[in-house]
């Protein structure tokens, strides 16, 4: 199973991740999780991978093969789009963040992304932001997308409870799993 | 029970289970989260040290002194260090010392794409290559045992993949190991030329014995599947081959990257129609293979540069296509790494740009100030050189050119490595300007501390480095301290400095916004009021929270922490910070 975790270097997209990770140990599996530190963390485009099955060798995800997009931004969905496999699903949060080249004015951030996406590929679309508000905070918006991963495979949800709940710190824990659960039972 | 651990975190397990007592490193991507791991074990003295050359000087004070010891650094870092590690090769250990070094293919987050393992050749130094995090914790004892066996400091060369990648480790038990004794014995750790020549016999002796030992290791192993292709490859890259490849070829996998076997691959290299090396950015395998004789296929059909995948290994090899995908079929704006919201070099560059100067630049967050709109910096090389560099700039073109000329170092760079520049420009009559971004912290690694922050990495109390002292007991006069938000005030310094015809420092204070205390000082965020002219001067800023919504500017509040840098800027007095 290959995982392709895509966003802005900020939003949090490591520690989905690794609760991703975790996850499929548990089940079982042997997993790779391929993370970015130092200077493409600053506000770039930030890619992780998250590889498991009996056996992994390579911790990257070539075009072609991701058999889940999880996006952060809908520009950078937009930009994972090739990764996808034929057949693989996209979950996007259609949140915007104007990239540099677009904030100077060099460049427009393209128009009808959802849309296109949509044409092409299958793409679940949710306005994680809002939903990350209602648990508390919008820095939850990378549980919500972990809930709504979560939904589309075929893990038991106590596993992933459990993981969050060993994951994140222990005074954010309630916080984390109600953002879980909006996402979860979207 | 097996964990998932990041390559890193994997080196620093094996060096705790070998039983290391000292570790001395300097942060730098992809190599910082080894030592910072190390932390995690009770009774292992360890540290930042200023820059790599002393880091690994006190690794092998420590090894001489009869310690297990370890020092880890980016490949560039390699280079700040190569003085000792070329002679400790001379002297040999006497506690095992392990080298780690981390290449970045690809250039993730260095300024060039250097492989390392041209340093092991040069210096005559064993060194390994693990691929996955399992065998970052294994090789990493290994590299202790082979370092007391054979008497050597043990490079082990990372990369961005397995530093960065988390994989299935097992833990094991903590090794008990004794210091060794310490015994005065100069002909062995005093290299000057008489003793120095007969030590050189020892090294090509030691080379001589870990080739054989290279013959018959387990970690360059044969993998055979019956096939009539073989590939010979090595770390990530063998990662890659075995994704793509399976079982349609046969493997030589080798983990004793210098020296490299010969009999081996002559052995393995005969029982093949084909034989390809696959190694990311230099030919070093090939190049042996062809220099005894081995007909290889490698960089004819493989890139120099940056790094492979298994899709581009499949079509070299075995010609088969990549997997169909979707195209975007449009340009679409690349997102580049920017200045977070709220970075205190944002009011430095700002001001540099205004006054449209020269900016010899140096590597940290701050490199970021050459991208648009800041777009201020033109020079950046290495550690340091935003020193030297521009004292080289005023010496060639001279007093006019100077006052249009600053360097901008960070306080961890500038304790690295752009002191000693510093004290050049002093003692040889330069009248340059120097803005030292003090932001309390080494930032672009992930916050370490430093000689200037008055805490080690074990967030102990210490001494601090006094910028301001420091800079005057070198022989500055004149070292000013200025907050870089205060923008107006911060361009009247700059101007002052630049037109002395004296050196002059200036210390642009602001701590990291990530910070702790900066993110609870920092709050709510910033409004664009009614009295907005349009003028789009705070666009100028380049803040990642600031964009244009038709012709109105709009602070996206998701981005926006309320640092207030553009209610400076602004003219109008037209940005407020809400409250909210």
């Amino acid at each position: 199973m290959n995982i392709m975790i895509v966003g802005v270097g900020g939003q949090g997209t490591l520690l989905a991740s690794r609760i991703l990770g975790r996850v499929a140990i548990k089940e079982g599996y042997d997993v790779k999780v391929s993370e970015v530190h130092g200077m493409s963390q600053r506000g770039g485009s930030v890619v992780t991978y998250v590889k498991y099955g009996d056996k992994v060798y390579s911790p990257i995800i070539d075009r072609g093969e991701a058999d889940i997009v999880l996006a952060f931004e809908i520009l950078e969905a937009y930009r994972a789009m090739p990764y996808l496999k034929k057949g693989g699903k996209m979950i996007a949060n259609t949140q915007k963040m104007n990239p540099m080249p677009v904030i100077t004015g060099a460049m427009e951030y393209p128009s009808d992304i959802e849309k296109k996406l949509s044409e092409k590929i299958n793409l679940q679309a949710v306005d994680a932001l809002s939903l990350a508000e209602q648990a508390g905070t919008i820095k939850a918006v990378n549980v919500v997308l972990i809930g709504l991963l979560a939904k589309s495979m075929s893990v038991d949800k106590s596993v992933w409870i459990e993981t969050i709940k060993e994951t994140v710190p222990e005074k954010f824990i309630e916080l984390n799993l109600k953002a879980f659960e909006l996402g979860y039972n979207l | 029970m097996k964990k998932l651990m990041l390559g890193n975190e994997a080196v620093a397990r094996g060096a705790y289970e070998a039983g290391v007592t000292v570790v001395s490193s300097y942060p730098g991507t992809p190599s910082t989260e080894i030592t910072e791991n190390i932390v995690k074990y009770d009774n292992i003295f360890v540290e930042w040290a200023p820059n790599e050359k002393v880091a690994c000087e006190t690794a092998l004070g420590a090894s001489i002194a009869g310690a297990r010891s370890m020092t880890c650094m980016k490949h560039v870092g390699l280079n700040v260090m190569a003085d000792p590690v070329f002679t400790a090769s001379y002297t040999g250990v006497n506690g095992g010392m392990v080298m780690c070094v981390a290449d970045d293919q690809g250039m993730h987050s260095s300024q060039n794409e250097q492989d390392s393992r041209h340093y092991a050749k040069a210096a005559k130094i064993l060194m390994l290559e693990p691929s996955d995090s399992a065998e970052c914790r294994d090789f990493t004892k290994e590299a202790y045992a082979f370092s007391e066996k054979f008497d050597t400091p043990v490079f082990i060369r990372l990369s961005t993949r397995v530093s960065h990648s988390q994989s299935l480790v097992e833990e094991r038990e903590k090794e008990d190991y004794i210091l060794k004794d310490y015994d005065k014995n100069p002909a062995k750790y005093v290299m000057m030329p008489g003793n120095a020549i007969k030590r050189h016999v020892v090294v090509e002796d030691r080379i001589k014995a870990l080739k054989e030992m290279s013959e018959t290791t387990e970690l360059n192993s044969v993998e055979e599947n019956g096939a009539k292709i073989g590939v010979i490859s090595a770390g990530i890259a063998y990662m890659y081959a075995k994704e793509a490849l399976g079982d349609k070829v046969d493997y030589l996998k080798l983990g004793v990257i210098y020296p490299l076997p010969e009999k081996k691959i002559k052995e393995f290299a005969e029982k093949y129609d084909k034989v390809y090396v696959v190694e990311e950015l230099d030919p070093i395998i090939e190049e042996h293979c062809k220099s005894i004789g081995v007909d290889v296929i490698g960089k004819d059909v493989f890139t120099l540069q940056g790094e492979y995948t298994p899709t581009m290994i499949k079509k070299a090899v075995l010609g088969e296509d990549a997997a169909p995908y979707e195209e975007i079929g449009e340009q679409i704006p690349i997102r580049p790494p920017v200045m977070c919201a709220g970075c205190p070099h944002r009011g430095v560059f700002y001001v540099l740009k205004k006054l449209g100067l020269i900016v010899s630049g140096d590597i940290g967050c701050y490199t970021l100030g050459a991208t648009p709109p800041l777009q201020s910096v033109d020079t950046t090389i290495c550690m340091g050189a935003s020193v030297s560099a521009a004292h080289g700039m005023a010496k060639a073109r001279g007093a006019e050119f100077n006052k249009k000329l600053v360097s901008v170092i960070g306080d961890s760079t500038f304790m690295h490595s752009g002191i000693t520049g510093l004290v050049d420009i002093v003692y040889n009559k330069g009248n340059n300007t120097v803005i030292i971004l003090d932001n309390s912290i080494t930032g672009m690694t992930g916050h370490q501390d430093n000689p200037t922050t008055g805490y080690t990495i074990r967030k102990e109390p210490t001494k601090q480095v006094n910028l301001i002292t420091l800079c005057k007991a070198i022989g500055i006069e004149n070292v000013v301290v200025a907050d870089p938000f205060d923008v107006k005030n911060f361009e009247k310094i700059v101007k002052e400095e630049t037109e002395r015809e004296a050196p002059s420092v200036i210390i642009a204070q602001r701590p990291c916004a990530l910070l702790p205390p900066m993110r609870k000082k920092y709050s709510g965020h910033c409004e664009i009021t009614d009295k907005c002219k349009k003028c789009k001067l705070c666009m100028k800023l380049g803040c990642p929270a600031i964009s244009l919504a038709g012709d109105t500017v709009k602070i996206d509040v998701t981005q926006c922490n309320g640092c207030g840098l553009c209610t400076n800027v602004c003219p109008f007095g037209a940005i407020e910070k809400g409250d909210k």
